[in-house]
């Protein structure tokens, strides 16, 4: 019984019989490995990880750029994240963004992605159409969408075509937050709807066929296949619509600056102001760690519920 | 062969992410590094010139970079190079900032090196225009731009409105903020373009409103920073008066509706002299006048920036040799083709008009000269960041035709006072 395995020629390994033994066409396979991930790796390592533990490291101390003060505070700004008065209303702002966003765009997309899987003459074009938002610059698209939304913008003018007075879009509290949800959906929409497309054309024909015979509707085939046979598809959707709005920034930056008030002060939004233009890093930091544990949390909650209703996951 | 050959391309692969971070010595020559607002090509070539007379003189500088930032997010952004421990040596710096990089000790003193210049005439300096970048009689920046407001008019569109001219209404003594805002409600009736617009404002902007509630002798907050302004009568009467303006008599445009006067789009103005450029080919006559006489009499108000050496910059002495040199008698003149000096000396129609070939000593003369000495500068307070967006937030209700003025800015007021005293 030999311990070692070698995949080399036993031929070769005869002819060099003073190499170490250790030295396997293994050993050289995850070496060849571990080098070409290195690069990921150390860009994970440089780009993430780093600025993680960093972060945690930041947030226990007072830092202003200005002064040039970085001084151990130790839970300091946990306390006063603890007893922030704008806290709340910026964590309901955040939880009503995002509410709004994962809703509209995973049903609109689904909604899509069911009409334009049918066989019918032009879905190839709006395909394109749905989809060509996502290829646009994120900024673009936003400063774009600020100029219709205006007061005096295309959407009003649109809808006096119709005899119909739109309201000031970016300067009423729900407008405003009903504004951002809308132009981000339809920034993003399309890649949902192309995970959608591809899931319903991955469901046999032969179940809808079979419960076609069964004397199953529309209606009943629809919840009882597809959306079984696109549950992991929607699970994907769902965690990186989430993620996603919880990170939204540019465009509330470009839209409303977080206004009118504080309404579309998202959870970013309030931690880029207090880092970037309060100039306290430390307490930016505090808000980044709260980020990620919120981020953390709903994936993890989201992961594990995935056994109760996504097909294969249990 | 196989693998060897794998191995090779993984070791090729691996250095890439290893980019070294260099680090020069400091012993030889340096290179100084400027952040401005503004990438006009005219202004960054007058800079130039004057560093490149700088390095002739002195071998132990042998570049000076000027690196322009985008004006909006200019203080976080460079907030966030002294972050990451990327400080330039010179900055430009706001006058909204100024309470901040004053008092914290972000800035190198620079009385000594100025007044210590041969030739830098350090008296001749205007106590009102260096009062903000000043703690004690320690000076921390270059006020290197001090701007009065006023109001640019376009003749043209009120006369379409059969309207006076402002230089009519001057002469009549009507200049003042009902009769002029009686003129834009006017011109919107009339032609469809807005009256007046106080640019920079766009409802988010606030202090640029400091043009216009100072006639009515109201103030952001007290002299000392501690009490709020907002609630107080005077205010009350200037925000009344501007928010009639706006959604009862239409003289100014709404939230969410922009007009560019320099294209056009509004009969007047409020900004400063430094936008006259944008009227080289303008195809309307125009006028340049000082702001409107409010309840209060006439008055001005000045916005400036401000020129300072960073503590943690890589090469503090020598940039603040540089700052004296670049801001000296002679320089200064050059820098006035730009920007209104703070030197007593150089405020003349002559030294100003050479920058500004658009405008009539006339115009210069009322205008800056006659109104630099008693400006207010606009609000600045320390805290200013935190204070701009909380004034923001807390107006915004104000902006709808049906707002509570008095209520609103007694809220403003509640929401301001910890800021105010922190």
């Amino acid at each position: 019984m030999t311990a070692v395995k070698t995949d080399a020629p036993p031929g070769r390994e005869q002819s060099r019989p003073g190499r170490p033994g250790w030295w396997t066409a293994r050993r050289r396979d995850h070496l060849a490995g571990f080098l070409f991930t290195a690069p990921q790796l150390a860009g994970t390592l440089l780009f993430v990880l780093l600025p993680l533990g960093l972060m945690f490291w930041y947030s226990f101390h007072d830092w202003n750029v200005l002064a040039g003060g970085f001084t151990w505070t130790g839970g300091e700004n946990y306390e006063r994240l603890a007893q922030d008065p704008a806290l709340p209303g910026v964590l309901g702002a955040t939880a009503a963004f995002s509410v709004g966003l994962v809703a509209l765009n995973l049903s609109l997309a689904l909604v899509l992605a069911i009409l334009l899987n049918q066989r019918l003459a032009g879905t190839i074009v709006f395909r394109t159409i749905f989809f060509s938002p996502v290829a646009v610059t994120l900024v673009a698209w936003t400063i774009v969408w600020r100029f219709l939304l205006q007061d005096d913008g295309g959407v009003n003018g649109l809808l006096s075509v119709f005899g119909a007075e739109g309201p000031n879009w970016l300067r009423g509290e729900t407008t405003a937050m009903v504004s951002v949800v809308v132009v981000q959906v339809l920034k993003n929409v399309g890649l949902n709807m192309v995970l959608f497309l591809a899931a319903l054309q991955g469901v046999p024909k032969e179940l809808y066929e079979a419960s076609t015979i069964d004397g199953a509707g529309a209606w009943t085939r629809f919840r009882r296949i597809t959306m079984p046979m696109i549950s992991p598809t929607i699970l994907l959707t769902s965690i990186i619509t989430v993620v996603g709005s919880l990170q939204v920034f540019a465009q509330i930056d470009v839209l409303t600056s977080g206004g009118p008030g504080t309404s579309t002060t998202v959870l970013v939004y309030y931690l880029y102001q207090n880092a970037f233009q309060f100039h306290d890093f430390g307490y930016g930091a505090t808000l980044s760690v709260l980020l990620f544990a919120i981020v953390l949390v709903l994936t993890v909650i989201q992961w594990q519920m995935r056994r109760k209703w996504v097909v294969h996951e249990d | 062969m196989k693998h060897g050959r794998q191995l090779l391309a993984a070791a090729a692969a691996a250095p890439l992410v290893l980019a070294a971070c260099g680090g020069g010595g400091d012993d030889g020559p340096v290179t100084l590094r400027m952040t401005t607002w503004s990438a006009s090509e005219d202004h960054l070539a007058m800079l130039n010139e004057i560093a490149d007379a700088y390095i002739a003189d002195h071998p132990d500088v042998e570049a000076i970079e000027f690196d322009p930032l985008p004006f909006e997010g200019y203080t976080s952004t460079l907030t966030t190079q002294i972050a990451g421990d990327n400080a330039p040596d010179l900055a430009w710096i706001l006058e909204n900032s100024a309470p901040d990089f004053v008092s914290s000790g972000a800035l190198v003193p620079l009385s000594e090196t100025l007044s210590g210049t041969e030739g830098y005439e350090y008296d001749d300096l205007i106590p009102a225009a260096t009062e903000l970048w000043r703690e004690g009689d320690e000076l921390y920046a270059y006020p290197f731009s001090t701007s009065p407001f006023g109001v640019f008019v376009n003749n043209d569109l009120l006369a379409e409105a059969g309207q006076p001219t402002a230089a009519e209404l001057i002469a009549n003594g009507e200049w003042t903020w009902e009769r002029v805002i009686e003129a834009g409600a006017a011109v919107h009736a009339a032609t469809g373009t807005d009256g007046l617009v106080i640019r920079d404002f766009d409802y988010s902007g606030w202090d640029n409103l400091s043009t216009l509630w100072t006639g009515w002798g109201a103030q952001a907050w007290s002299a000392d920073g501690a009490d709020c302004g907002f609630d107080d009568p005077e205010m009350t009467e200037a925000l009344t008066f501007m928010h009639d303006a706006v959604f009862e008599q239409e003289a100014m445009p709404g939230p969410g509706t922009t007009a560019d006067f320099f294209a056009g789009e509004a009969a007047m103005t409020v900004t400063q002299i430094s936008r006259a450029g944008l009227l080289a080919e303008a195809e309307f006559g125009w006028d340049l006048v000082p702001l409107p006489a409010g309840p209060a009499g006439e008055y001005s108000v000045i916005g400036q920036g401000g020129l300072g050496v960073l503590t943690v910059a890589p090469h503090p002495e020598e940039a603040a040799d540089f700052l004296a040199y670049m801001t000296n008698p002679e320089n200064s003149v050059k820098l006035a083709q730009y920007f209104p000096p703070p030197r007593e000396s150089q405020l003349t129609a002559e030294v100003l008009g050479q920058a500004n070939p658009l405008l009539t000593p006339e115009q210069l003369q009322a205008v800056v000269i006659d109104r630099i000495d008693s400006g207010v500068v606009k609000p600045s307070h320390t805290g200013q960041a935190q204070l701009d967006q909380a004034v923001r937030a807390a107006l915004d209700p104000l902006w709808t035709a049906d707002a509570d003025v008095a209520g609103v800015l007694a809220e403003l007021c509640t929401a301001i006072d910890p800021l105010l005293t922190q």
